[in-house]
């Protein structure tokens, strides 16, 4: 498998306070990775980079292609989703102005794919014409991976989908996740502070800690993996 | 009974020139967050290069077109020069930049065209309209006109992509980047069609009112006041708005005795705060309540 994604040397900036230190990731085509770590470790500050929404320094390559100075709107015709931590829902618009947007750089016929996501997300066909924001914290979440995916992107990028969920709405979307993965060939970067959850569903798995990657491999041996357990990921 | 009907048609033809004020205030307000002193002296100053045009022998009509075409080009224009660079600054400095626009327009509109009174045509002529003592043809024109800005302005910002993407980018900058939309881009669409809109108003008042640079005054105090109390969150609210206290400046103005023409405008605002104390987010404001 060849890699789509790869990230060399990312050091990155708020202000004057430096947030990552120099990191370096790969992700193979169509495979589920996992950037795990305490709060404030970088994680956020990472798919933050990827999608050029902050000032770093360091190369940023997908499928080849340089995106340092690709702007955030010009990502996505990469085909690059980015869902955002706290879900990013058009709150004010209808669940379905909230899919067409995801689609909105896209020319061709998206009716089909509005379908593909009611028969993946039924609960979102009950509330078509309902505002985004009116839903249930899950929903909303259910919503915005939705929303990512009728982009048809290549790589997936999820901050922390977990949060504020109770843990059967996890499991439940970390499932819909896998299942993305396989059938529609979606690469998916997911940053989780639920560790365990999230190394069932990845192959792959780096550990962040204050802006370094402490530990990478395969998610088997991570989660295998103690010392590392107890030391990093609290479980 | 002819009275009344009379008095609340004619609040309606003067209202929708408020609601043209109210609506470009809104779409501005929507984009930026923040409430443009210098729309009624952008309307003037759009007026003024109708006049000119017709001047130059321009018929009506191709006038209006290309009078509504350069002020989408100049709002867009102010903001790309002067308030995209403003984005993130204080609220004060916004207030600022918008009280020198004001000026700066104003003087700018003086300067080229001086402060005598101009007439300006109407394209419906003043004739009783339908032979009907109650309204005459340009009334019904400012009321026609309006309404047909309102249903573009429904249909592009409800069943068009950009306008699907104009109401992304407002009601979630961060998120609309996301999925591929230049925000950037849509502000400056905002201001555009603010600017028309009130080209419009502007084009549409000036027979009544009489051209000369300080004529949008009082008409953009009525146009704030009839979004506010419409909600300025609502471009649907801001025409309801406007049209509402053009019709309560009227009926003021007949029925209560003694307020005749200096009272009526204090009184309708006194009307507006009373509905605010009620409903602050005005009448069709939303004023959503998010889970989290």
């Amino acid at each position: 498998m060849s890699e789509i994604l790869e990230v060399h040397e990312l050091r990155a900036y708020y202000g004057q306070v430096q947030a990552l230190h120099g990191i370096d990731l790969s992700l193979r085509e169509g495979s589920v990775t996992t950037l795990l770590g305490a709060n404030g470790a970088g994680k956020t500050t990472t798919l933050r980079s990827i999608c050029n929404m902050i000032r770093f320094t360091g190369a940023i390559r997908f499928d080849g292609i340089e995106l340092n100075t690709r702007s955030t709107e010009k990502l996505v015709r990469l085909g690059i989703a980015h869902v955002p931590q706290g879900r990013g829902t058009f709150t004010r618009m209808t669940v379905e102005e909230n899919l067409r947007l995801g689609a909105i750089s896209r020319n061709d016929d998206i009716t089909g794919d509005i379908d593909r996501m009611y028969a993946h997300f039924p609960k979102l066909k009950e509330r078509r014409s309902q505002q985004a924001g009116t839903l249930s914290g899950g929903e909303q979440q259910m919503l915005a991976v939705a929303r990512a995916l009728m982009l048809r992107p290549r790589l997936m990028l999820l901050d922390e989908p977990s949060f504020g969920l109770a843990p059967l709405i996890v499991r439940d979307l970390f499932k819909i996740l896998g299942k993305i993965n396989r059938e529609d060939k979606v690469t998916i970067m997911v940053v989780e502070q639920n560790a365990e959850l999230a190394l069932e569903l990845a192959s792959d798995a780096y550990v962040i800690e204050t802006g370094r990657i402490v530990m990478s491999g395969p998610a088997a041996e991570i989660s295998n993996n103690e010392d590392i357990r107890k030391s990093y990921l609290g479980y | 009974m002819e009275l009344l009907t009379n008095q609340i048609l004619a609040g309606i033809a003067t209202g929708s020139i408020y609601a043209c004020m109210a609506l470009s205030v809104v779409m501005i307000y929507q984009a930026i967050d923040h409430l443009n002193f210098a729309q009624g002296e952008m309307a003037t100053f759009s007026t003024f290069v109708a006049w000119q045009l017709m001047r130059w022998g321009v018929p009506y009509w191709p006038a209006f077109i290309l009078t509504v075409t350069i002020s989408f080009g100049v709002g867009a224009a102010i903001e790309r020069g002067l308030f995209r660079p403003l984005a993130n600054a204080s609220i004060l400095t916004n207030v600022a930049g918008f009280i020198a626009l004001f000026a700066i327009v104003n003087s700018v509109t003086g300067m080229t065209w001086d402060f005598t009174i101009k007439e300006f045509p109407s394209p419906f002529g003043s004739s009783q309209f339908l032979g009907s003592e109650l309204i005459n043809s340009h009334e019904a024109g400012m009321i026609g006109v309006t309404g047909l800005l309102l249903v573009f302005l429904y249909c592009f910002l409800g069943y068009t992509k950009v306008g699907l993407a104009m109401r992304a980018a407002v009601s979630n900058p961060e998120s609309a980047r996301l999925v591929g939309i230049n925000v950037g881009w849509m502000v400056a669409l905002g201001w555009g069609l603010a600017s028309s809109i009130g080209a419009v108003a502007g084009m549409l008042i000036a027979p009544v009112v009489f051209l000369e640079p300080n004529m949008m005054g009082g008409i953009l105090v009525y146009g704030f006041a009839g979004a506010v109390l419409g909600g300025l969150s609502s471009p649907a609210g801001a025409v309801l708005g406007g049209l509402l206290v053009g019709v309560f400046e009227n009926l003021i103005g007949t029925y209560v005795p003694g307020a005749g023409n200096e009272l009526k405008l204090p009184i309708a605002l006194a009307l507006i705060i009373l509905v605010l104390r009620f409903r602050p987010d005005g009448l069709l404001g939303r004023n959503v309540v998010e889970r989290v």
